[in-house]
């Protein structure tokens, strides 16, 4: 079996993985979410590499060149992006109204100040 | 030679995923996510997909860094608690991973040309749609034709994020602290001793703002269109706010105003669909807009990237005015 025929998806699987742990061992509210932007990014990773034909090139009509890479997952991953960062302010958003309201951005002092209520 | 950059890239973008794991303060972790975004652009190059390595360049590696460090700026630099529970938790991952991981064993190899992925519709996408969309780059004719509809669900969904950040942290307390500023006779303006600095925003200002509507109106032919151009348009605005300060980038273009041009861009895009309906077709059909289907696609394409291009630009730069009124508050 060739290494570099699924090395690709492998380190897309350790990428989002990583990403997975630091979601769920950090406390701090702005590292999940940097950890949570590291799981989405490994799904980018995952479907372009989906994407690629050995040989092939980028998908702009050239005249002469028969072989372009799949065009479909470009797209799902172009807008997915933007949209990625849009939804990722909304949660930054979301930090900054619990600083205001706790003081802090730390899950386990959060918590704290919910039972002492 | 290309697999030994897509293999140095990949082990490259795992380092740093380690280290931003590991690394308490949020400064650094934030300077290393947008390295991580550079690198993953690189490997989108090396794999062919230079419209997503564009867009994750312009978002990932700018805005995105932008939008934390306003975030750490108004609350925290540095992570306090230990990881919770790191054991279990690595067990859990790794358990997660090898599943993943013996499911990629009947996956296609990397780069098989007679993979599932391109036996469906992408063979008609690639030989067709030079005749029946007439543009040469392929993701602009699947993004803004073809596929229209998500991508009109994708700008709504962008134009709602704006919304929402825009209701939930608003622009509360800006008018009195701007006022308050002035009585004081303070500048707000940090960059004013940054006289370097300054010159040179200054004359990359215009410079971006071209490329930006380069980037709108090249994107038929070669990698770019409205999400591309929209962030970087926005981009400007970012330098110009880091320049002048909050206030004066406020004077150029106002929230309210910001907010009217983020809805007018969904309008376009939705109007152009019922015009097509209007005129005889489906729901964004663009064939029927002019006498020849070519013209009709081309003014239609045009038309959307226009309002995908303006609703990304408005809703940048709210949600950027809104992160950066935080922190003066907090001043």
């Amino acid at each position: 079996m060739n290494i570099g025929a699924h090395y690709n998806y492998w380190v897309a699987i350790f990428l989002m993985m990583t990403g997975f742990y630091v979601v769920i061992t950090h406390g701090n509210l702005i590292k999940k979410l940097v950890g949570l932007n590291l799981f989405t990014t490994s799904v980018f990773i995952l479907y372009i590499s989906l994407a690629k034909v050995k040989g092939g090139t980028a998908p702009i009509l050239v005249p002469g060149v028969e072989v372009y890479s799949n065009p479909l997952p470009h797209v799902l991953i172009l807008t997915a992006i933007v949209v990625g960062v849009a939804t990722t302010a909304v949660g930054l958003a979301l930090v900054l109204l619990i600083y205001d309201r706790y003081g802090t951005i730390e899950e386990d002092e959060i918590r704290l100040k919910d039972d002492s209520l | 030679m290309e697999l030994i950059i897509d293999i140095t890239l990949l082990t490259f973008l795992g380092l740093t995923a380690l280290a931003i794991n590991r690394i308490d303060k949020l400064f650094c972790v934030i300077m290393l996510s947008g390295i991580y975004s550079l690198l993953c652009a690189s490997l989108f190059v090396t794999m062919d997909a230079v419209d997503v390595a564009f867009t994750e360049a312009a978002v990932g590696t700018g805005i995105a860094t932008v939008l934390l460090l306003s975030t750490i700026g108004a609350t925290e630099t540095e992570q306090r608690s230990a990881p919770h529970r790191p054991l279990f938790a690595l067990l859990v991952v790794c358990v997660t991973g090898a599943i993943l991981v013996y499911g990629t064993m009947d996956m296609p190899a990397f780069g098989d040309p007679n993979a599932p992925i391109h036996q469906h519709v992408a063979p008609r996408y690639v030989q067709q749609s030079q005749h029946e969309i007439g543009s040469d780059n392929i993701v602009t004719s699947i993004l803004s034709s073809y596929r229209g509809f998500d991508t009109l669900g994708e700008t709504v969904v962008i134009f709602t994020a704006g919304l929402a950040v825009v209701g939930l942290i608003g622009f509360r307390g800006m008018q009195k602290f701007g006022d308050r500023q002035r009585a004081a006779g303070v500048t707000q303006n940090e960059m004013e001793q940054h006289l370097v600095l300054r010159i040179v925003i200054k004359m990359f200002i215009p410079l971006i703002l071209l490329f930006a509507l380069y980037v709108q109106f090249h994107g038929d032919f070669g990698p770019g269109g409205g999400f591309q151009a929209g962030v970087i348009f926005a981009s400007a605005f970012i330098f110009y706010t880091l320049m002048s300060g909050l206030d004066a980038a406020m004077r150029v273009v106002s929230p309210r105003t910001l907010s009217y041009i983020a809805a007018l861009g969904v309008l376009l895009y939705g109007g152009v669909g019922i015009a097509t309906m209007l005129m005889g077709g489906n729901y964004l059909a663009y064939n029927v807009l002019r006498h020849d289907p070519l013209h009709g696609q081309h003014l239609g394409i045009f038309l959307i990237e226009v309002g995908v291009g303006t609703t990304v630009f408005s809703v940048m730069v709210l949600i950027f005015f809104a992160f950066s009124s935080r922190k003066g508050l907090r001043q």
